[in-house]
């Protein structure tokens, strides 16, 4: 059974069938999106289930031409690095949709922009087409802006044209790249091709590597958003739509440290050596600085927004330490991050519902007035912060266990960024929730049941992912291991092994990779 | 006796059938002056279909290369750019009708100016011989100078005298380049100019002042920076429907006599007009696309991004042979519908009288009416190059042909001015989706033109999609024969 290609478009069915039923009630509206996006969360299940642990390479993998005469294909598979990236995103979208119970207009058009949106970030996860990338890459900017465009608050067109504009600035490089990729494929191979598994196969002169390695990294550090390029982030993230927030800061800039595990690594593995240290100072910049001018914020959003930028410091951090922890770590940071942020602005989206404030100077008090809210804020500021025995714990030990590995300085330095976290946090937790309340919001609503429904699944994940995360570990280890070795062994190569050794260690991993597949289903 | 040459009709069959309608349609308004217009809507349109299939049918045609004594190519190049100007062509009639009949000015000349103007089109990209591309080149442009003026508004007879008397201008140019071809190689044959050339029996100084005043000749009609001066003022002045056809038509027309020209008579001579081409693309491409952020009308908002799109066929160009022709063949096709589809909804939306061109005038209307709005956003989404429509693969394949014919510099020139062209498309949406309506006004609610409209929007999807469908054919179209 094709299970990846069913995951990405159902959602996209979805979509269809909601623009097509012009009468649809609201309620009507949100029922379908919801069904289609739980339905698919079951097919993420399933795929998990189909998922063997031991395999490093590409599972489930689906090729159908779509212009042959360039070699470009439908080309899907997963593994360790996108497999519980696929899950996240089929858990998040649902939560997602329950946060948006409180849209009262155009609500059929919002519904089906969210499925098309989870069809777009699956389909950039799963792909391993180059181009079939890019395409589900940048289709995902669409929905997204007129969702943020749309629905959100304030200053929302400057913020949704300020996201759109930034993240295709930053994906026209890597378009750029593609194509030269792809003519490097006419050259060397004969016949061009946008397949990964033939590009990794190239022999690439460093310097072109190096541009090429700068190209991918625009594009996906502007996603990520690594500093300095961030500035978009906190504009759209406090603008959105909750469940705009959600979607983006779960999902969407997890796209970008994806990108680099996947392509930067993969493709370009010198030029990665190279640009490492470079990246993890930036990443280490990134880490602190976000933490510092989340501190000062007064805007709750914002400051959850600045937070998402320390914090995929950290994953980039340990995306470039180039080492198994680190990069494993990487990974498990960005489910971590997934679930954690996109409880916070689940939380914030119920509280501004209420309050209609994002303010925290306005709020206060609240613990007293909506107890379960502020429970709910608490345990995912606990989680954010990484408190052992909740997610981002062993996310961020193993990153920064893997940062002293690579270079202790940075590792010191970004443990900084652990401790200014707690700080902020537990200061909105304060000033929204504790203090005296102000008269107005007396008798608010607490928590209501299709809210629990959205909390108690994420935080029962999060508390699982805290006691044993090797359910998790299990299937990323492999690929990190995979890639990491990929890595190291050009590393080795410049420091003055035989150079025949670069192509013999290049086919033994693409036979690696390419012979448990014949095995599977 | 004198020796004729054979006279071989099919290869130009489907000119014939096109002015044959032309003529009945022309003839048959005089003598029939109360007949309902939709007699020679439908007389036209099948016109425009026997045309199509005549042009299909020359897809398999073997035999000689050129027909006519070598006035014009028999090629497969031929029937595809027949095909993209008759599917142009159709659609034009369709809105032309539509919008005449609702503005009261209907007129039963409309239909045989299309008609004419699609015959110069035709056989602007199937010459074989610099003389028969001038004459194509005049038929197309006087249809199109008089289409131009149809409307009474002032901006409609502003538009055609500007257009007219810029347009001679520009004929002049690309006639003396025709006489500089002759002089450099005493042929006016493109196969005997290339031969000339290669066989370096020609003058060269002369040739490339050939190239160059033909290049200018193209340049305008393509409207490529710095010959694009009328084009704002055509596109916003003549009545919409004529836009929508023109904009498609004329390009690309203009651009498969361009390839023709520049890759057979100057074939031997490529080295020389990379370069121009590469500066008109670069040009085109930054001054389109910024200048279009500065406009408050979308008619002139589009014409300027019309420029812009100019420069990415140019981009495309810069290869010379079968890659950049491809390349650009589907640019081509990819800007057609999109903008043809552009200005129909623009049609629908700015009322009887054009008042209501304005961007302004498409705040919120996605409130008012989520079709228009829909269907708008698909075409601004392909002109701007987003996955995943017809624009994307375009802008994908001209920038590989560019690659491969090592133009980085250009390659990268037109990818920020993409991302810049893409803020005047988003204003678009941003306008339909986000801003609070002004006026209670509703668009044209008449089905026919919605459901024409809806015909370039499923194209640009399903070339956006799947592709594979037509670059087979494109492939094997990008070998001229001659």
């Amino acid at each position: 059974m094709p299970w990846l290609t069913a995951l990405i478009f159902l959602p996209l069915a979805g979509m269809i069938l909601l623009a097509l039923w012009r009468g649809a009630s609201d309620a009507q509206a949100r029922a379908v999106a919801l069904l289609v996006a739980l339905a698919d969360l079951v097919l993420a299940l399933g795929v998990v289930g189909a998922f063997d642990p031991a395999d490093s390479g590409y599972q489930l993998v689906e090729q159908v031409d779509w212009v042959s005469s360039v070699g470009l294909s439908y080309l899907v598979g997963v593994d360790g690095f996108s497999l519980w990236l696929v899950v996240l995103t089929a858990f998040i979208t649902p939560i997602a949709i329950l946060s948006t119970w409180g849209i009262a207009t155009r609500v059929r058009l919002f519904m089906a922009l969210t499925l098309v949106l989870e069809t777009c970030i699956l389909g950039s996860f799963l792909a391993l087409d180059l181009l079939l990338f890019f395409v589900f890459f940048e289709a995902l900017l669409v929905p997204m802006f007129l969702m943020i465009g749309g629905w959100g608050s304030g200053r929302r067109v400057y913020a949704a044209v300020k996201f759109f504009l930034f993240t295709m600035a930053g994906s026209a490089f890597l378009l750029i790249g593609i194509v030269y990729l792809w003519f490097e494929t006419v050259q060397q191979f004969g016949q061009g091709s946008f397949d990964i598994r033939r590009i990794e196969q190239l022999s690439l002169a460093t310097t072109t590597q190096r541009w090429l390695f700068v190209g991918f990294f625009i594009a996906f550090a502007v996603k990520v958003p690594l500093f300095p390029l961030h500035t978009w982030l906190p504009d759209a993230h406090t603008e959105a739509p909750t469940a705009g927030s959600i979607v983006l800061a779960a999902l969407l800039l997890k796209a970008g440290p994806y990108g680099m595990l996947r392509f930067n690594l993969d493709l370009f593995p010198e030029a990665s050596v190279t640009f490492a240290d470079a990246i993890g100072v930036l990443a280490v910049i990134g880490i602190v600085y976000g933490a510092i001018v989340a501190m000062m914020q007064s805007d709750v959003k914002r400051l959850v927004a600045y937070s998402s930028v320390s914090h995929m410091g950290f994953v980039i951090l340990g995306i470039f330490t180039l080492t198994p922890e680190g990069s494993s770590g990487a990974v498990l940071q960005m489910v971590n991050h997934g679930l954690s942020t996109g409880l916070l602005f689940f939380a914030i989206g119920m509280l501004y519902e209420r309050t209609h404030t994002r303010d925290m100077g306005e709020m206060g008090g609240l613990a007293t007035v909506t107890p379960w809210i502020a429970a709910t804020f608490l345990v995912a500021s606990l989680s954010s912060i990484g408190l052992p025995g909740l997610n981002n714990f062993v996310g961020e030990f193993l990153v920064i266990l893997g940062s002293f590995g690579a270079d202790r300085w940075l590792g010191a330095v970004a443990v900084t960024g652990v401790v200014l976290g707690a700080i902020y946090m537990l200061w909105a937790y304060q000033k929204t929730f504790h203090g005296p309340e102000p008269e107005r919001h007396r008798g608010l609503l607490d928590i209501v049941p299709h809210e629990v429904a959205a909390v108690v699944p994420v935080i029962a994940v999060m508390l699982f992912l805290g006691v044993y995360p090797n359910v998790a570990l299990d299937r990323i280890n492999p690929s990190t291991e995979g890639v990491v070795t990929w890595v190291s062994s050009v590393e080795q190569d410049q420091d003055g092994l035989p150079g025949g050794l670069r192509v013999k260690v290049q086919e033994d991993y693409a036979q690696a990779i390419a012979a448990p597949q014949e095995g599977s289903p | 006796m004198i020796d004729t040459p054979p006279v071989e009709l099919a290869p130009i069959a489907p000119e014939l059938i096109l002015a044959g309608a032309a003529i009945i349609v022309l003839l048959g308004g005089v003598v029939f002056p109360r007949l309902d217009r939709l007699v020679w809507l439908f007389v036209s349109l099948a016109g425009v279909a026997g045309a199509a299939a005549a042009s299909i049918l020359l897809w398999d045609r073997d035999g000689s290369l050129t027909a006519l004594a070598g006035s014009v190519a028999v090629d497969r190049f031929g029937v595809v750019v027949r095909l993209i100007v008759l599917g142009v062509a159709a659609i034009g009639l369709l809105y032309g009708h539509h919008y005449l009949e609702r503005s009261g000015e209907a007129r039963a000349e409309f239909y045989p100016l299309v008609l004419f103007a699609a015959v110069g089109m035709t056989l602007f990209s199937i010459s074989a011989d610099l003389i028969v591309a001038f004459l194509a080149l005049e038929i197309l442009s006087l249809s199109l100078y008089v289409l131009t003026g149809l409307s009474q508004r002032l901006g409609s007879v502003e538009g055609a005298m500007k257009y007219f008397l810029l347009g001679a201008f520009s004929s002049a140019f690309f006639l003396f380049g025709v006489a500089m071809a002759y002089g450099a190689t005493g042929s006016t044959s493109l196969s005997a100019i290339s031969n000339a050339l290669a066989g370096e029996t020609g003058s060269v100084a002369l040739a490339l002042t050939a190239v160059g005043l033909l290049a200018v000749g193209f340049a305008f009609k393509v409207s490529a920076v710095p010959f694009h001066m009328w084009t704002p003022d055509v596109y916003q002045g003549a009545p919409t429907a004529v836009t929508a056809f023109m904009s498609a038509g004329t390009k690309v027309a203009a651009f498969a006599a361009l390839m023709r020209v520049f890759n057979v008579a100057f074939q031997p001579l490529t080295w020389d007009w990379q370069p121009i081409v590469w500066a008109l693309a670069a040009i085109s491409v930054v001054v389109g696309s910024v200048l279009a952020i500065a406009q408050t009308d979308i008619k002139r908002m589009l014409a300027y991004s019309s420029i812009s799109h100019a420069g990415f066929v140019l981009v495309g160009l810069t290869a010379a042979g079968e890659v950049g022709i491809s390349a650009a063949l589907f640019y081509l096709v990819a800007y057609a519908v999109a903008v043809i589809g552009a200005f129909g909804v623009v049609m629908l939306v700015s009322g009887r009288g054009e008042q209501r061109t304005s961007l302004s005038a498409y705040a919120g209307l996605a409130a008012r009416s989520p079709l228009a709005a829909g269907l708008l956003t698909v075409f601004m989404l392909s002109l701007a190059g987003i996955p995943p429509t017809a624009g994307f693969i375009a802008k994908v394949s001209v920038f590989s042909a560019a690659v491969e014919a090592g133009a980085w510099p250009l390659v990268l020139i037109g990818v920020l001015a993409s991302v810049i062209a893409a803020f005047f498309y988003l204003r678009v949406i941003v306008l339909m989706y986000m801003r609070d309506p002004e006026g209670a006004t509703e668009p044209d609610p008449s089905l026919l033109p919605r459901l024409t409209v809806a015909v370039p929007a499923l194209a640009v999807l399903v070339l956006g999609l799947f592709p594979g469908l037509v670059i087979g054919f494109l492939d094997s179209a990008a070998v001229l024969r001659w």
